[in-house]
């Protein structure tokens, strides 16, 4: 294989594996003002994904620096042109992990309230503006020669994108019911479950009208065959939640991020940013990558370490696999 | 104000604010890690309820470090995008392997650490304060070998169709000799700053007399990690500061404000009036010493700064290649003056609590307590003085800051990012500061709850031994 298609492919696995693992957290942290009734339950809530978060976020930080060193022009350009979005999130990423961490060292309500308020809008505004990042890249952006984005903000918000921002929003708080259903126990787990149905249903709207639209606008053989799987797995999800098999219900929303995200990986390739002003200026796998001495040194290190990263990480989730109880949450 | 400047401010705000957390985090992981094993082979309570203590003052600092580094690594693509096409091939490697070898590694096992204190064997929970040490250190190589390249370009050929410089040596872009040496010296420093924080917390408690079982001997550590940080960083400064002379003359004429090369070059210690070579007019100079710190010999030839501006005006064609010297000046004194401050405190203290020693003195603490903000302001002068003095290049003779900024991107838009990313920092750096101190007083938890909260245990009802 070429080693850009290698690191083309390695990059959409570490955004794909983000969006399944951080988007339970997000949807955690979207759903704690609903389901979350009271401090001890807010607490169990955070709590399920208190020892992982961190190492979730590590995959964007670590497709950023795959995506600098692997193709070094994709990286320049959508972090400059995309420069709002990412400010969004960033602030959205600041406030949140923050948040994890300061929430439970405060004892007044109102210190906790704005805790909460941070990790809610921490997940929201991300979750949502990942989803415009997602569809802009797919459906291309104006590019000049030097492959710089030459519009604004509000040509990012355009229907496509913002159609893609309530996509990942609602799928993630899906996502993050689930995970809730399956980590809770008792009253917090049953009202995830239900909340679960209701939101999986709305999500299925906006998740069928994106997928469509990006299969006949940008889509091909691979994308069809992945959002066709993306689909089935959101319906599989809704069918296993409704009869109480949160663990297989979690897999399945996880199934479904995981094609959705690979079906648009699938659609933007060969590009890597289509230029919609002057196809000649579109950045390609080709175009925007580093060279074969980078690529190639970067191969060994990610030969030798994600196997290594996986498996502990893999390992973390199998130590805290205990659901958590609201009545063991330490009253402090 | 125009894009260059506003996105000079950002990167400055940005990277300061993210140093002032991450030698606490480098320091206390390490100062955490031997505490907790000093538990593990002694089994006295005293030093489970440091670990716990001290094991939550650094959380604290960590949680902000963590969340200044995302925008570190995004903001070279937004604000500095003509940079990253520049260097991406070379200086983009150190940054994900960073992502791959040292931040998996400290995110997923400082999770673990925090929430295993009743769901791993106790060998094993030891293992992962050990693995988050070892991955901040980690972190901190691959940071410094990607900036060492800005100082001291290797391992690269300039490509001039593609516009970029593109790596041709990986093994030397990490064995630079800029990384090499700047490596101890930022360790060092982060080993004086966890130190300090050490004495002056301890301190704290010794002057209320309160739990000295646990704060004398963490006390003990504190001051024993500040003096060999100390050391270290007199022998690593030094042999960082002929690197520099070495690799970027300028920056080392810069720190002394030295105008015309010079045998026997003296160092002044303060001056008065201006720095621009006119009528400098130095208080206290000490003679000989910049030659040394600079060649190793006080008769060796130290280059000044016109000459050198006029050797790179042929070489690099027309223009001015000096940075600003007031600030290069000054922040290299007080780089040295605050992080001498702290080793001294550290020091004093050590003499007055000697053998079970209490001070009397109703100031000695208060004094000592304060002398913590010290190593904060040498680290940020520090990394004032290396990218600063680096001026007007980006990347050391090859690329100019003032080609870096992306060239798309308007005023306004950074104007925001700016003011936005600073609100959230001022606001958190008050909110971090206030729990710090907070949990500082509060002191370490009694031997019972340090006990029950530490132990493997698989009854289904007994609370967690943490929780958020």
């Amino acid at each position: 294989m070429e080693l850009t298609t290698l690191w083309f492919t390695l990059i959409a696995v570490l955004f794909t594996g983000y969006f399944i693992l951080e988007g339970f957290d997000f949807g955690v942290g979207i759903l704690l003002p609903v389901l979350g009734r009271d401090n001890r339950q807010r607490r169990a809530m955070i709590n399920t994904i208190g020892p992982v978060w961190d190492g979730n976020e590590v995959w964007v930080i670590t497709a950023g620096g795959a995506m600098f060193a692997a193709f070094p022009h994709w990286y320049a350009s959508l972090f400059s042109g995309f420069y709002m979005l990412f400010f969004a999130i960033l602030v959205g990423l600041i406030i949140r992990g923050t948040a994890f961490e300061y929430r439970g060292k405060g004892d007044t309500d109102r210190w906790r309230r704005n805790w909460d308020r941070c990790l809610f809008t921490g997940s929201v505004v991300p979750a949502f503006v990942w989803g415009v990042v997602v569809a802009n890249l797919v459906r291309g952006v104006p590019l000049d020669a030097n492959f710089d984005y030459t519009g604004s903000i509000w040509g990012l918000l355009n229907g496509y994108a913002l159609l893609g921002g309530l996509t990942t929003l609602l799928l993630f708080s899906t996502h993050g019911a689930y995970f809730l259903h399956l980590r809770t126990t008792g009253d917090l787990a049953d009202r995830a479950r239900r909340l679960g149905w209701k939101l999986g249903v709305a999500t299925a709207v906006p998740v069928l009208a994106f997928l469509l639209w990006t299969q006949i606008a940008h889509g091909n053989g691979a994308s069809l065959v992945l959002i066709v799987l993306a689909v089935l797995a959101l319906a599989a999800g809704l069918v296993l939640d409704y009869k109480d098999r949160s663990g297989w219900a979690f897999a399945a929303t996880a199934l479904t991020i995981g094609s959705a995200s690979a079906a648009v990986f699938c659609a933007l390739w060969p590009d890597v940013l289509p230029s919609t002003s002057d196809a000649a200026n579109s950045l390609t796998h080709e175009n925007a990558a580093a060279t074969q001495k980078t690529l190639g040194i970067m191969s060994w290190a990610a030969v030798v370490f994600l196997p290594v990263i996986l498996l502990y990480q893999g390992w973390t989730y199998w130590v805290f696999r205990k659901r958590v109880m609201v009545e063991r949450i330490p009253v402090a | 104000m125009d894009v260059l400047d506003l996105a000079r401010m950002q990167f400055g705000v940005t990277t300061v604010y993210h140093f002032l957390f991450v030698p606490v985090t480098i320091g206390l992981s390490l100062l955490v890690a031997i505490l907790q094993t000093l538990w593990r082979t002694t089994h006295k309570s005293a030093y489970l309820r440091a670990t716990k203590f001290w094991g939550k003052l650094f959380l604290i600092n960590i949680a902000m470090g963590i969340v200044t580094g995302i925008v570190q690594e995004f903001q070279f693509g937004m604000n500095w995008s003509a940079y990253s096409r520049f260097v991406g091939d070379v200086f983009g490697a150190p940054l994900a392997f960073e992502a791959l070898v040292a931040f998996f590694l400290e995110s997923t096992f400082i999770g673990v650490w925090i929430f295993g204190w009743d769901r791993l064997k106790p060998g094993l929970h030891l293992a992962c304060i050990w693995l988050v040490a070892f991955g901040t250190m980690a972190s901190a190589y691959f940071i410094l070998a990607a900036n060492a390249f800005m100082q001291n370009p290797v391992g690269y050929q300039l490509n001039e169709t593609a516009g970029r410089a593109e790596l041709t040596d990986f093994g030397a872009v990490l064995t630079n000799p800029v990384a090499l040496a700047a490596f101890p010296h930022t360790v060092f420093a982060a080993w004086l700053t966890a130190g300090t924080v050490v004495v002056a917390v301890s301190g704290y408690h010794f002057m209320h007399r309160r739990d000295l079982d646990v704060h004398r001997p963490a006390m003990r550590l504190g001051i024993l990690t500040t003096i060999v940080g100390g050391l270290g960083l007199v022998l690593s400064g030094d042999s960082l500061g002929k690197v520099m002379t070495a690799t970027q003359p300028m920056k080392m004429a810069a720190a002394e404000a030295l105008y015309q090369t010079t045998y026997n070059a003296p160092f002044s210690i303060l001056t008065i009036g201006s720095l621009d070579g006119s009528r400098g007019t130095p208080i206290i100079e000490i003679p000989g010493l910049l030659s040394f710190l600079a060649t190793g010999s006080f008769n060796g030839e130290v280059q000044g700064i016109n000459d050198l501006n006029a050797q790179y005006q042929d070489l690099y064609g027309p223009g001015e290649y000096v940075p600003y010297i007031p600030l290069t000046y000054w922040s290299f004194r007080a780089m040295i003056g605050f992080g001498m401050l702290a080793v001294a405190m550290a020091v004093i203290v050590w003499w007055f609590t000697r053998r079970g020693r209490l001070p009397e003195h109703r100031l000695f603490w208060p004094i000592a307590m304060w002398m913590a903000v010290t190593p904060f302001l040498a680290n940020s002068a520090g990394w004032i003085f290396t990218e600063m003095g680096r001026q007007p290049w980006v990347v050391f003779s090859l690329y100019q800051t003032s080609e870096a900024v992306s060239p798309r991107v308007g005023a306004p838009t950074v104007a925001i990012s700016f003011i936005g990313f600073t609100l959230v920092y001022l606001v958190l750096a008050v909110v971090a500061l206030r729990l710090f101190l907070r949990f500082a007083k509060a002191g370490p938890p009694d031997e019972e709850g340090a006990m029950a909260t530490s132990s493997p245990s698989d009854d289904p009802d007994k609370p967690m031994a943490f929780a958020y």
